[in-house]
């Protein structure tokens, strides 16, 4: 590890370092209808940022136009400085549990290298090297004992861990996972996590789709709330007013939005213990 | 075309292929409908193969080959065919493309093993099974056609007795389920509709082929309308007029042969409804989207102006045209549209500014397009 | 070399052939783009001819191999208008070709050796006669040139692509998102589909072509849990069902490629009844056990619930046993002998004990309920 670790200034520590994203003018539309308007984000490296907003906000639109799996409207990406084409080796990507059939013949170890294949590029084949980083990716997931089981035999929560464990071996300075709390049992959340916050303490930057406000506070330092425009963007306890979550909710969210801001207010401040904005 | 119908009428072989024809487009474009609304549009394919081996063993069971006899054998082996595919897709991790490939091969090649040992045993009385393979209409006798249509006939009943829960089953069979309706027989029944749709065809149009006429007339119909019962009238007026046209054209025409003569009509058909059908069609779709651009090119200025205007805090604020995206591709002329319409005044030096009936307007849009309240 | 192992030979190339796409395309769902490509073809093979004039040309397999792709490019772009879902769409485009092929045919070539008979059914029986002459040496069928020629490819490729194809097929979105091109890859696929179904439906017709890329494939998925092993397999079945088949054809006398085509069906058959784990069998047995399992446990917390009281004697009678549970005779007798047989309890006389395992397992379940 730490081949390409990201600029350990950290958020504002430099002040010289290009933001982990950088999206300018995003605009997506299917149908002519936007889903996504105008959006500009700038991420500082070394946050773990929650993608927060009701269905059809654009949340998985957002990510999948960052990784260039879908055609903006208009607009600009820039990772680290640079563009996708150039910077790719550095995104890490934990895709929806749903998008794939997991009675697909293969085990818990192979789907975990897969996420080695883009280092590997064209051609070159996985080998003891990347036996070795699936290995220990599992174990930080508490999945090493799973390793040769066939991957429709795991539950759901289990197949949430291989898919973080095959994001891990990814080694990139930026991740963006869609959901990856999703329909999991309590250990795995946990064991989610941890891993999360791990990352997170080595500098990496992660951008992740989240749907419970509740955890919200405990879980990430930043905050992104989207809701086809951008409502708000910063720090979990400077984002997460009752006025802010009823942009992005609208009226039908005012008890929650309520709830979530008392929250906000008495955990306040920087949210997450081991502190990602300490640098 | 007068002379056209009078050739019909009085020519005997033409009116019964062409009856022939009809009966089978109706019946298999009726009947279709539910097939692709249950995504089993392949299903006809898969039965159609499955079919032979019925054929075959009725044959070799009874020595007949009055055409009813055959039908029945095709039938069942059609039937047993699509019982194994639900068969295996419940009972094991193959999924439904591969049974259906599996049934549609493997009872293929069944029928050819036993019209292999049927041609060897010396018999002469065999010859013409194999007209069940590629169709051929012009063999179609009266006593075929009253065998079609006696099953036709069967079909389309069953159909408008089972109709209200058919609906229902073909929208939400969950929904179905928890009202208590009988899921599993009410499939079996609309199975068994469809096998009796393509067993008809089979002498026809022929094995190959049966399926695009189970597919194409519904597939044709569903861009004219949203309403089952409509779907359905005009999947059989298309099945129908695709039998009918391709049987003139082949006797017109010589060596077209009727099978893929009808085809071809019934493809022109759905090509056909594609680009042309209202509401869904892909002319019209292009039209509306142009037009929808345009619009929400223009949305896109107003409420680019009103955001723009809002950062003065004064709605009213004459500003330089800065808008995202190229949602609106032409800004500039967009912009000169809507001064036109009274929304937008334009100042010197490029600057604009939103008019009373234009900041109303640019606030409706604002929250049309864009969820979540204005600051 | 005899014309009967020549025919095994070609047989044994072409299954192993099919059956390598033939995994992918059952696990992309598309097992019936096989079907709708070796019907296609047809098209390509009558332009071919009428382009060339003869019917040995080279423009005649190019001409197929490009219809090939074209029914799969139709079918996308159909899917692509979202008026028509992929089934349709697959259930549109290929009969309209081979209609055009079967109207081409009857108008311009009906005159040659070019029927629909032909490609449906093919005769693997005549390929040994049409053979490959140079400067008057013999140098065998053409048929297993070609087929040979097809499998070395696909093993190449696989070999070759093997990481990039398993990828694409499993997660298209992180094969995209990892820098690779999935749209590619798809198309690398159905072009190795539609080459190998020109080059095996000239020998065994197109029938047994779907037979022999969807059947193996969908088998193998049922005996193993890996991809590689999947492919190995597959190519095991397709080959079996080729060499039985030939067999079985012999036998009764009848078409070599119908019975190849109903011996992979009996082998997919022999495979979901004797898979281990998720078989019918296997699953039976294990609802079997998990039954007597159940009966065990019952038994035992009945036992644990009446030692030491007064009823003990009563309750632990093996006549009585039944009655209490309100089993049949046959089923708590049976119960009984299975619970013996695991060591949950042991028969004094007429009495039932529970061993110290019986009592924990009783235990255990009451613990859990």
């Amino acid at each position: 590890m730490g081949k390409r670790l990201a600029d350990p200034a950290g958020p504002g520590g430099g002040g010289k370092a290009a933001p982990a994203l950088e999206v300018e003018d995003l605009t997506v539309a299917y149908n002519e209808k936007p889903v996504l308007w105008d959006v500009d984000l700038s991420v500082p490296p070394g946050v773990l940022l929650a993608v927060v907003g009701p269905n059809g906000a654009g949340k998985t639109t957002l990510i999948r136009s960052v990784l260039g799996l879908l055609q903006p409207v208009a607009g600009k990406v820039r990772i680290f400085g640079r563009s996708l084409a150039e910077a790719r080796q550095r995104v890490g990507y934990l895709p929806q549990r749903g998008s794939v059939d997991w009675d697909f013949p293969t085990t818990v170890l192979d789907t975990v290298m897969m996420g080695t294949y883009g280092q590997l590029g064209w051609l070159r084949r996985p080998g003891r090297r990347e036996r070795e980083a699936a290995m220990e990716a599992l174990s930080r997931c508490n999945m090493a004992d799973f390793a040769g089981r066939q991957i429709s035999r795991l539950s759901g929560g289990q197949q949430q861990r291989v898919f973080l464990a095959r994001a891990l071996v990814q080694q990139a300075d930026l991740y963006l996972m869609d959901e990856p709390f999703a329909a999991v049992d309590a250990t795995t959340e946990r064991a989610i996590v941890d891993v999360l916050r791990e990352l997170r303490s080595q500098g990496r930057t992660l951008l992740v789709v989240h749907h419970d406000l509740e955890t919200l506070n405990e879980y990430f330092d930043w905050v992104l709330l989207i809701n086809v425009r951008r409502i708000a963007l910063g720090p979990v306890s400077e984002v997460l007013t009752s006025e802010n979550l009823r942009l992005t909710y609208g009226g039908r969210a005012a008890f929650l939005s309520v709830e979530g801001s008392r929250g906000a207010a008495a955990d306040d401040p920087p949210a997450a213990p081991g502190g990602g904005i300490e640098a | 075309m007068n002379s056209l119908l009078a050739e019909l009428l009085g020519d005997h072989t033409l009116r019964t292929v062409a009856s022939g024809a009809a009966l089978l487009g109706i019946s298999s474009g009726a009947l279709g409908c539910f097939a692709m609304l249950r995504r089993q549009s392949l299903l006809g394919d898969a039965i159609s193969h499955a079919a032979l081996p019925g054929v075959a063993l009725a044959f070799m069971l009874t020595g007949s080959k009055e055409p009813l006899t055959l039908l029945l054998g095709a039938a069942l082996s059609g039937w047993l065919g699509t019982l194994l595919v639900t068969r295996i897709v419940r009972g094991s991790r193959v999924k439904l493309d591969a049974a259906l490939g599996l049934v549609l091969s493997v009872f293929f090649g069944a029928g050819l093993v036993l019209l292999t040992i049927i041609q060897s045993r010396p018999d002469a009385r065999q010859a013409g099974l194999d007209k069940f393979l590629f169709g051929n209409a012009s063999t179609l006798l009266s006593s075929d056609i009253r065998a079609m249509a006696l099953l036709a006939l069967l079909a389309l009943l069953a159909l408008l007795l089972l109709w209200p829960r058919l609906k229902l089953l073909s929208f939400d069979p969950d929904f179905a389920a928890s009202l208590g309706l009988p899921v599993r027989w009410l499939d079996l029944a609309i199975s068994t509709l469809i096998v009796i749709a393509i067993v008809m065809g089979l002498q026809t149009v022929g094995v190959v082929l049966m399926s695009a006429m189970l597919v194409a007339p519904a597939a044709a119909a569903r861009q004219w309308t949203d309403r089952l019962a409509s779907m359905v009238l005009l999947a059989g007026a298309f099945g129908a007029l695709a039998g009918i046209s391709g049987a003139l054209l082949s006797a017109r025409i010589e060596r077209l042969p009727t099978g893929p003569a009808i085809v071809v009509i019934v493809s022109l058909i759905v090509f056909f409804s594609l680009l042309f059908a209202p509401n869904r069609g892909m002319v019209f779709a292009w039209l509306r989207s142009r037009g929808q651009r345009r619009q929400l090119g223009q949305a896109t200025v107003l409420i680019s102006l009103l955001q723009l205007a809002q950062q003065h805090s004064d709605p009213f604020h004459p500003h330089q045209l800065i808008v995202p995206g190229s949602l609106s591709r032409q800004p500039r002329r967009q912009a000169a549209q809507l001064v036109r319409d009274g929304l937008l005044e334009a100042l010197p030096d490029g600057l604009y500014r939103l008019t009373a009936s234009g900041l109303s307007e640019a606030r409706r849009l604002s929250r049309e397009l864009l969820p979540g309240e204005q600051p | 070399m005899s014309p009967q192992l020549e025919i095994l030979l070609i047989a044994c190339a072409t299954a192993a052939a099919c059956a390598i796409p033939g995994c992918f395309l059952v696990l992309r769902r598309l097992s019936l783009m096989s079907d709708a490509i070796s019907h296609a073809i047809l098209l390509g093979i009558v332009g071919g001819y009428l382009l060339a004039g003869r019917l040995d040309s080279p423009l005649l397999i190019i001409g197929a191999a490009l219809t090939g792709v074209l029914t799969v490019g139709l079918t996308e772009s159909l899917v692509q208008t979202r008026r028509v879902r992929e089934d349709a769409a697959i259930g549109l485009v290929f009969p309209l070709l081979f209609s055009l092929a079967v109207i081409l045919i009857a108008r311009f070539a009906d005159q040659v050796h070019l029927d629909t008979d032909a490609v449906l059914l093919g005769e693997l029986a005549f390929a040994p006669f049409n053979r490959w002459q140079a400067g008057g040496l013999d140098l065998g069928p053409v048929s297993l040139w070609v087929m040979g020629g097809l499998l070395l490819l696909n093993l190449l490729l696989l070999f070759t692509f093997y990481k990039e194809a398993k990828l694409s097929t499993f997660d298209p979105a992180l094969c995209a998102a990892l820098g690779f091109s999935p749209l590619l890859l798809a198309y690398g696929l159905m072009s190795v589909v539609s080459l190998t179904s020109v080059g095996a439906f000239d020998a065994v017709g197109s029938i047994l072509v779907v037979a022999l890329m969807v059947a193996p494939p969908a088998a193998a998925q049922l005996l193993c849990e890996r991809l590689e092993h999947m492919l190995a397999i597959s190519v095991a079945i397709g080959c079996a069902a080729a060499l039985s088949g030939f067999y079985l054809a012999r036998l009764l006398d009848s078409s070599i490629a119908g019975s190849m085509a109903v011996m992979c069906g009996v082998l997919f058959l022999l495979a979901w009844l004797l898979a281990p784990q998720r078989g019918v069998l296997a699953s039976l047995a294990l609802r079997q056990q998990q039954r007597w399992d159940f009966a065990g446990r019952v038994l035992c917390i009945h036992l644990l619930q009446h030692e030491g009281t007064p009823e003990e004697l009563s309750e632990s009678a093996v006549q009585h046993m039944g009655e209490g549970l309100d089993w049949s005779p046959a089923f708590s007798s049976e119960a009984l002998a299975h619970a013996q047989d695991a060591g949950l309890l042991v028969r004094r006389g007429d009495l039932l004990e529970l061993t110290e395992l019986g009592r924990e397992t009783a235990r255990e379940t009451l613990g859990r309920a």
